[in-house]
């Protein structure tokens, strides 16, 4: 079972490489019962639309 | 040249001036990136509706100019030096995690209500902005040659001298930075879910 920290890695990796089966398959079951984990996979996907709006010069 | 371009290039000049600076962290070589811009756009003979496109157009082409800056410094600075932050992690992993691995009891993250209405905001942009200053400047680079540059992992192993595995430690101490701070000045939400 994944650690929170060992989740929270995984999840930054998963913006940045394809995750194996492995780690793919532990990380749903970690988030599946992890509501903080859940919380930050969202934050990660915010942080990146955030990045992409800031990137392109689409801020108001 | 058309006074009202000049007028619009005014009016933008400071948002350039500051993408530059938050990505470069050396005020000269911002101001160079950004005259280099305004020149670009002055030759340009593009049309714009609005200021919004006439931004995006400009930040596409200080992107160019940053990205050129990065890979001539690079040669000069990197490995050595992004090194330096790798102690830089402000013990906030310590500070987030118990000794287990699960977050510690005030630090589980929360859910982030409607960003989609934050990001309306200029004052979201603000606290965005102050975040990754905030960020250690090594760090900040690879994050931003990654979020804003559009380099992948491989290219900035390539660019900065530093190990695939080292470049995702980096990446994920910069998210657990940005989103940390994020929470705390403008996220601040409903209390911790646990694990």
């Amino acid at each position: 079972m994944l650690s929170c920290r060992e989740a929270t890695e995984l999840m930054s990796q998963e913006q940045d490489r394809p995750l194996t089966l492995r780690e793919r398959v532990g990380l749903r079951l970690h988030v599946l019962i992890c509501a903080a984990c859940t919380n930050y996979r969202q934050q990660m996907s915010v942080l990146r639309a955030a990045c992409r709006r800031f990137g392109s010069g689409g801020t108001p | 040249m058309d006074p009202d371009r000049q007028t619009e290039l005014n009016a933008l000049r400071p948002d350039l001036l500051r993408f530059a600076r938050l990505q470069l962290r050396d005020a000269s070589a911002a101001e160079d990136a950004v005259q280099e811009t305004l020149l670009a756009a002055l030759q340009g003979s593009h049309r714009f509706e609005n200021r919004s496109s006439y931004k995006t157009w400009l930040i596409s082409i200080l992107r160019h100019k940053i990205i050129d800056i990065i890979r001539s410094q690079n040669r000069e600075i990197t490995a050595s030096s992004l090194a330096d932050d790798e102690d830089g992690d402000d013990g906030l992993t310590e500070t987030l995690f118990e000794r287990g691995g699960h977050w510690q009891r005030d630090a589980a993250p929360a859910r982030w209500a409607d960003p989609d209405a934050s990001f309306e905001q200029r004052q979201f942009w603000a606290v965005f902005e102050a975040c990754l200053d905030h960020l250690p400047a090594k760090t900040a680079r690879v994050f931003m040659m990654r979020e804003f540059l559009g380099f992948d992992t491989d290219e900035i192993c390539k660019e900065t001298g530093i190990s695939t595995s080292n470049c995702w430690v980096v990446l994920h101490r910069a998210r657990m930075g940005l989103r940390t701070c994020l929470e705390t000045k403008w996220f601040v939400g409903a209390g911790s879910p646990g694990c």
